[in-house]
């Protein structure tokens, strides 16, 4: 056995000891999408001043209704949408993340699985079609420009804040 | 912090023990041949890990990005898209402002929408945020706000995860543990195999509930409450939703392999509205330029 492997089910029995609530770990989180925006402020039209990626973990600073501030790895701080983190520590397939959460008390979600291998595998037995796939993801519209659709539309709401 | 993102919260540590749980009986035993616990700990960890089951909730976003690639393939297999720039950029620019005001506005790569070529009268979203919606449902719908309606009830399936749990529970538990086994090392091709079964019987599963036998009556009560939520919140009139569905109720073939097979008789699903809009008013003025851009970019539907 590996010592990664071996760590990565340590990890897990650890938290079966301990509980989840080492207090060095509450207030870290991960990120849940591909690619975060953060923002000077907590709304989607707050001013972009870094990016995360997948995995991503970072410290709480503070909560505003939906939006959590948290610190940046380069330092600073900034707000992402509450939807776009969780609580679980991500692994990734690359492992890259192990020793960032090497000290974690929560429980690692194996980002091995439903994966681009298994769909390049589910694609050669299936024989699907996944170009209208791709060139529907391709189709991205940034929150400045949807606000924008919806005051031109005369939508008077609580449009853009996520929440 | 507001109630219901602490609740969010608690929610997820619940989660967390029940992802621990999964693989601790293997977990256990080879801690304690490798001296990281004793058989007694071990014993207790796998009593407690028993007691937890493994849900929808453990696939990851980008595991449930990957399922909605390819269930959203297989939509493609039955329906063949509808090849309009225009009405493309459009729903997707209506649809995007409304998933941005949703509960979940971030997926992993973002909610992404396509009409496909069709006369039945039929909306399938996968999940992460794959949505389709057919010309025939279009046809329902007489303005920007009804077809907004048409989207919020798909853009709350997707929010609530409907289509992951159609998924049965013996594949969850199939695709966490192989993946938990796996761990971070890299997967050998057995392991692989053994992994796109499971992922191909998961959209099975998810793509004959949404197809064929449809969701259960509660999740479409939740996605048409959910719409109406969402459309107050937005901005949108509400009652635009109730005018689809007076219009579907006419229009629906019964033995329609559509909304007929799969969604509540709109009758029923217009009670649910109406109870779900309560005493907002309806609506009394039309704004021209909303009107202009939805004749414009629907003139071919
Ligand atoms: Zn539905």
């Amino acid at each position: 056995m590996s010592g990664l492997k071996r760590w990565v089910l340590g990890g897990w029995l650890l938290v079966a000891l301990t509980g989840l609530a080492a207090a060095d770990q509450k207030n870290m989180m991960s990120v849940t999408v591909e690619q975060a925006a953060v923002r000077a402020t907590p709304s989607f039209l707050g001013k972009i001043v870094a990016s995360l990626a997948y995995g991503d973990r970072v410290a709480v600073v503070a909560e505003k209704q939906d939006w959590v501030e948290v610190a940046l790895p380069q330092g600073g701080d900034g707000w992402l949408h509450s939807s776009a983190l969780t609580t679980k520590v991500v692994v990734l397939q690359s492992g890259q993340n192990v020793s960032q959460s090497a000290s974690s008390s929560e429980v690692a979600l194996a980002g091995k699985g439903f994966n681009e291998q298994v769909e390049t595998q589910y694609q050669d037995e299936s024989h699907l079609d996944y170009t209208w796939v791709n060139r529907m993801e391709k189709i991205v519209f940034s929150p400045d420009v949807l606000v924008k659709f919806l005051a031109e539309g005369g939508i008077t709401g609580d449009q853009g804040g996520g929440n | 912090m507001k109630p219901r993102v602490f609740l969010g919260l608690v929610v997820s540590a619940g989660l967390l023990v029940t992802a621990c749980s999964s693989i601790s009986q293997i977990g256990t035993s080879v801690a304690v041949a490798t001296g990281q616990i004793s058989p007694g700990q071990a014993a207790a960890i796998n009593q407690s890990a028993q007691a937890v089951q493994q849900s929808f909730q453990d696939f990851t976003p980008e595991q449930e990005y990957y399922i909605g690639r390819s269930v959203a393939a297989v939509i493609l297999t039955k329906y063949r898209p509808y090849d309009d720039p225009a009405a493309t950029r459009y729903i997707n620019l209506l649809g995007q402002s409304l998933a941005m005001a949703s509960d979940r506005p971030e997926t992993f790569r973002g909610y992404h929408f396509l009409i496909l070529d069709s006369d039945d009268i039929n909306a399938l979203s996968a999940p992460g945020g794959f949505v389709f919606v057919t010309r025939g449902l279009l046809r329902c719908a007489k303005s920007e706000d009804q077809v907004a309606a048409i989207l919020c009830h798909e853009i709350t399936h997707v929010v609530l995860k409907h289509g992951l749990q159609a998924i049965k529970k013996s594949r969850i538990t199939a695709a966490l543990t192989n993946a938990a086994l796996t761990g971070v090392e890299v997967a050998g091709p057995s392991d692989v195999a053994q992994l796109t079964a499971t992922f191909s019987d998961s959209i099975n599963d998810i793509t004959s509930t949404m197809i064929n036998s449809g969701y259960s009556r509660e999740f479409e009560v939740q996605a048409d409450r959910g719409a109406v939520d969402l459309m107050k919140r937005v901005g949108y009139d509400p009652w635009a939703l109730v005018d689809v569905l007076e219009v579907m109720k006419l229009r629906l073939k019964p033995g329609g392999n559509d909304f007929a097979k799969t969604h509540p008789d709109p009758a029923f699903r217009i009670e649910v509205v109406e109870k779900e809009i309560g005493s907002a008013q309806r609506s009394t003025t039309v704004n021209p330029e909303r009107q202009a851009r939805y004749e414009a970019a629907m003139a071919g539907i």
